[in-house]
């Protein structure tokens, strides 16, 4: 069975590579090239795989899984400018899908030995761009 | 392997009629969809690449590329359109949603190779929602390789 937790959170960020010319990082990344950075409101999804307790009918304490969330990724990122403040952002560029890996690589310590799996992270940076990541490029 | 799903939106209209059947029997098999006249929707089109990020851009693919493939294979002849009249692909074929998933997936096929050549990123799902109470969707393995 799966269950899904959302949580939301405000950051800024600019997508580019020095080693590119301002001409180039626009072909690549639009206007999220803009260097001035533009902000987003994430709305990040987890979801997790296991077989409800037979004793509590729960697959994970989903009081728990907010407060992972909450310290893992809401807390260092909400009302962040990703470049600058949250590592490793200052040298990997904040794109969607290196955020949702991110966020995967912060949450998976938290599930080891428990009796849910984490199964999947999908992070919407708009209401019409989203990734899913599973673990493996 | 990630997938990344962008949202397109594209407003059309459409008749669900067949000419070999009766005026009755089209009303009995596509209800208010027969209205002579048709009628329109605002349609929302997902569609889902899959692959692994490139290692120096962090992106599985560059968004404004595909925005300009939807747009020039899809949204620029489908938005604002009667499907049967404006849209040739729909001069004999019934403008159903499962139809024009179809067509869409057959046009964003045609130029994918010449915009992203590599093996990836691959197109990975198509779903195409003609209300909010009805979507169709074509999954991985359905879509034509």
């Amino acid at each position: 069975m799966l269950i899904t937790r959302r949580a939301e959170f405000s950051a800024s960020h600019v997508c580019c590579q020095s080693s590119l010319t301002p001409e180039q990082n626009r072909e690549v990344y639009g206007s999220a090239a803009n260097p001035s950075g533009h902000g987003h409101n994430y709305v990040l999804e987890v979801t997790l795989e296991g077989e409800p307790d037979p004793g509590t009918g729960m697959i994970f304490d989903l009081k728990k899984l907010k407060e992972i969330i909450q310290q893992a990724v809401v807390e260092p990122m909400d009302h962040r400018f990703l470049n600058y403040e949250v590592q490793p952002f200052n040298e990997v560029v904040p794109t969607a899908e290196n955020v949702a890996v991110e966020i995967w690589d912060r949450l998976k310590p938290h599930f080891a030995g428990a009796p849910a799996r984490l199964r999947n992270v999908r992070l919407y940076e708009t209401e019409d761009l989203f990734v899913d990541y599973s673990g493996r490029d | 392997m990630m997938r990344v799903t962008r949202r397109y939106r594209f407003a059309a209209s459409h008749r669900l009629h067949l000419a070999d059947l009766s005026e009755e029997a089209n009303r009995d098999l596509y209800g208010k969809c027969n209205n002579p006249f048709g009628h329109g929707h605002d349609y929302i089109l997902e569609v889902t690449v899959a692959g692994p990020r490139d290692a120096a851009t962090g992106l599985v693919i560059p968004i404004p590329s595909l925005d300009k493939l939807v747009y020039e294979q899809v949204l620029q002849d489908f938005d604002h359109k009667y499907f049967n009249v404006d849209v040739s692909d729909f001069a004999d074929l019934v403008p159903t949603s499962e139809n024009i998933i179809r067509v869409i997936e057959g046009r964003l096929k045609e130029s994918w190779n010449a915009a992203f050549p590599g093996t990836w990123p691959r197109l990975d799902k198509i779903r195409l929602q003609e209300t909010k109470r009805n979507s169709f969707q074509l999954i991985e393995s359905e879509i034509t390789k």
